[in-house]
């Protein structure tokens, strides 16, 4: 927002609109592109209709904003996500009505789970016609409304601009997440004055971000005098900027405690580092969920206490004090209850946590610290997620470490769909840095990555951009390599093929009598074929020792890659938190060879798998 | 891929599946917990009821966004009054009455509090007890004996007779609901056609405002 004007002035000698400053009278269609531009905007992902086609007809006439052409409305929302996480910025998508908004509906609904600020502009039938089941009406706002922050619909062009600049401010604001306009075309051919960003402030939603400095105090007492603590960082800390991620390291560092972070949180402090415990929940590993369930202070970060990460609640780590740092007062006590809420900005409570904790200088009960770490040793020496190699047969593990090994030194975005491939990856690709993973986490969308990847690459031409993917999910929005084509975006698809929706086999193995219903992939495409018919590279590999080279090959193509990665066909996601327990009875995987294996199923349990 | 084929996990026979049991008492429980990929459970907390006064943009789909909340994540309308309350600023006031856990009345209190066009949300009831008033149209059809003690009841009610024929009277009561109710059942024998009730109007006690 504070750069908007800046960029109005620079834009507007090469710009093709006749009047791009403050209180100049355009169209509505001229509004939506110049305030785009005023908002910092350079890509908007979208794709025509009837009901848009003035706005399209504006973005033809100008280079400001770039559009890029989607081949399906849900492949725009999922790739504004994708623009949106990588970079920190507000991700843009531009549909007509109807079935254009419509489709938008499964990204809305991501992006709120997952709190990704996105501004979806929707054409609407002309306002005369709303109401009279016009061609391509839908009630917009009224479909979207549960699945935005916020939505409008426009009813007047000297509200538009407004309107759209309120829009970003929701957006980015506070809890961020997707918001939408919906305008009609009259309202886009009509003529009005416009207002800059500068002049927009949002009249009520303004958003603590300053944490109460008491609470902050009582945090660092209780962190300082924890004997077996533990930081459970999420989602919002990557939200809240790369300085929250800094500011976050440099307290973890300080305390020396263990850290472990949600599926959305991967990447705010480095894999690499001897404090992480790697991811917690369902499928997080043995140690995160031992130290979260024996610890006696839990420091929430941005985290929701979410249903995969808690198990069951009632026995979710039963003897610690917790304190939750959330923007949104909302997220406190809604499934857990917390004993220190601060309601507050990461970036912005971590900078006044660390300012007490420097003044104050604590003193660590450092043996106690020392017995903390001896036991989470031991936890760890479990090595729970290990797998039997195979000379024949690709792991799936094995492929996402050889992956991993392959681009670890490189600028790489990883994006994933949903499924068994998207824990691997979560468990054995190591994220050393925020913004560097996309996935969908609370809406668990399948198709998510592929589109996400196409985000990904517009926001950075130069960097490597791999969607780890699975069979089933990648044919959700496969239709998208489409896009990488047409706009020579080099994304790598690299898909774990087992030909089965392999989570839902690995839940009806588990719980419903191994009755595998539906979930096998019969007559999957040749991907390979696949990837010639769009243009782009395909490439298989089907034995281990194929696969680095297969992997080398895939990341010098300097073009949108298929990657067909034959795996085990039968291998599951373990660890694992069986539905209904606590997070000290979770399932490792056979190879663990461990009486603790048949200890962790009980009799019930027993009767399911 | 051969392979996954021949090593596809063969369908367990259907005499595997467990025999049918006699009718669980709660219907959404699990037949053989945990049979699901969500925690089923009963839950038996405490609940209350709470007045809550929402400040509000009075702008298009402002209550749609209020009642869709409520409906969408599974929370209790007992009662909904929504007038406009301060003209020159567009602001609206919602009362609603609703029933929860401690725990959920804190997070309808946090819901409300987060949509965008919500100025404030203030919770009466844990305010003190706040001055609850509730307005009902009440229709008696009747003659003789019956016509006569209606009247003498809505008297001793003082409710107003606001519309009269020789067979009907219609009686505009206001006070707290439980007043209403108890008038509603006395003339439930008495000839009651029919009831039009406002829902509750709730202000805080003491010389103090909301400040939306």
């Amino acid at each position: 927002m504070k750069n908007g004007r800046k960029a109005a002035r620079k834009d507007a000698p090469n710009g093709n609109n006749q009047s791009p400053k403050h209180g100049s009278e355009m169209t509505g269609a001229e509004m939506v592109v110049q305030a785009l531009a005023d908002q910092g905007v350079e890509h908007v992902f979208g794709y025509p209709g009837g009901a848009v086609l003035p706005i399209y007809d504006e973005i033809i006439q100008q280079d400001r904003v770039e559009h890029i052409l989607v081949r399906h409305e849900q492949g725009a929302g999922h790739a504004a996500e994708g623009y949106a996480r990588s970079t920190g910025k507000v991700g843009v998508a531009l549909v007509t009505s109807g079935p254009g908004a419509t489709n938008m509906v499964t990204p809305l609904t991501d992006a709120l789970m997952d709190s990704i600020p996105i501004v979806c502009i929707t054409g609407q039938v002309p306002t005369h016609l709303i109401g009279n089941d016009a061609f391509q009406e839908c009630d917009t706002v009224g479909i979207t409304r549960p699945a935005t922050k916020h939505n409008w619909l426009v009813r007047d062009v000297n509200d538009l601009s407004r309107i759209l600049h309120e829009a970003f401010y929701v957006a980015r604001h506070g809890r961020p997440g997707p918001v939408l306009v919906d305008i009609p075309k009259d309202i886009q051919f009509a003529r009005g004055i416009y207002t800059g960003p500068n002049h927009v402030e949002h009249k009520t939603y303004r958003p603590r971000t300053k944490g109460d400095p008491q609470a902050i105090r009582a945090a660092i007492d209780l962190i300082a005098k924890a004997k077996r603590p533990v930081f459970y960082t999420g989602g919002g800390v990557i939200n809240s900027g790369p300085r929250a991620a800094a500011l976050l390291r440099e307290l973890v560092r300080l305390t020396g405690y263990p850290i472990t972070s949600t599926l959305m949180g991967l990447g705010a402090y480095p894999a690499a580092d001897r404090q992480w415990l790697g991811m917690l929940g369902m499928h997080g590993t043995w140690e995160a969920n031992h130290v979260m369930h024996d610890c006696d202070l839990m420091v929430a970060i941005g985290a929701r206490f979410d249903d995969r990460i808690t198990g069951r609640v009632n026995a979710f780590s039963p003897g610690s004090k917790k304190i939750h740092i959330d923007i949104d007062p909302s997220s406190i006590n809604k499934n857990v209850r917390v004993d220190l809420p601060i309601i507050g900005d990461v970036a912005e409570v971590l900078e006044d946590m660390l300012l007490v904790w420097k003044a104050e200088k604590p003193k660590i009960d450092q043996a106690a610290l020392k017995a903390w770490w001896k036991q989470i040793d031991h936890w760890r020496a479990r090595n729970c997620l290990a797998y039997r190699q195979n000379r024949d047969v690709i792991m799936p593990q094995y492929a996402i470490e050889r992956l991993y090994a392959a681009t670890r030194d490189k600028d790489v975005y990883i994006t994933t769909e949903v499924g068994q491939h998207q824990m691997w990856a979560a468990q054995f690709y190591q994220f050393q840095e925020p913004n560097r993973w996309m996935t969908s986490g609370g809406l668990g969308t399948m198709g998510y990555g592929l589109p996400a990847a196409v985000g990904v690459q517009v926001a950075h031409p130069g960097s490597l951009v791999i969607d780890i993917a699975g069979d089933a999910s990648v044919l959700m929005t496969m239709q998208e390599m489409s896009t990488a084509v047409q706009h020579n975006l080099p994304i790598k698809i690299f898909i774990l093929n087992n030909q089965y929706m392999g989570m839902v086999r690995q839940w009806q193995q588990l719980l419903h009598g191994n009755r595998l219903s539906h979930s096998y992939m019969d007559s999957l495409p040749d991907f390979v074929k696949l990837a010639e018919a769009y243009g782009c590279v395909g490439i298989r590999a089907e034995r281990p020792g194929e696969l680095d080279d297969a992997i080398a090959e895939m990341i010098e193509v300097n073009k949108p890659v298929l990657f067909d990665c034959r795996v085990a066909a039968l291998a599951n996601c373990f660890p694992m938190i069986p539905s209904g327990k606590a997070h000290n009875e979770m399932l490792l995987p056979e190879e663990a060879d461990d009486e603790a294996v048949a200890n962790a199923i009980d009799a019930r349990g027993k009767v399911l798998v | 891929m051969k392979r996954a084929r021949t090593a596809a996990a063969k369908p367990a026979p259907s005499h595997a599946v467990p025999a049918a049991k006699p009718a669980p008492r709660h219907h959404n429980r699990a037949v053989l917990p945990p049979a699901s990929a969500y925690f089923i459970e009963d839950r038996h907390d405490r609940t209350e009821r709470h007045v809550l006064s929402v400040i509000v943009d009075n702008e298009p789909g402002v209550l749609a966004r209020v009642i869709g909340l409520f409906s969408g994540r599974g929370y209790n309308i007992d009662s909904l009054t929504v007038s406009e309350t301060e003209h020159a600023k567009h602001l609206s006031r919602i009362t609603v009455v609703t029933t929860g856990t401690p725990m959920v009345l804190s997070q309808i209190r946090n819901q409300l509090d987060r949509m965008v066009p919500v100025h404030a949300v203030i919770d009466l009831t844990a305010e003190g007890n706040p001055l609850e008033r509730e307005l009902a149209l009440v229709k008696v059809t009747g003659e003789g004996n019956d016509r006569v003690e209606a009247l003498r009841i809505a008297d001793a009610f003082r409710a107003e007779v606001v519309g009269a024929s020789t067979e009907h009277f219609i009686f505009q009561l206001t006070g707290r609901t439980d007043k209403i109710e108890q008038f509603i059942s006395i003339m439930a024998p008495l000839g009651l056609t029919e009831v039009c009730r406002t829902g509750i109007a709730a202000l805080g006690r003491g010389p103090e405002g909301l400040d939306g």
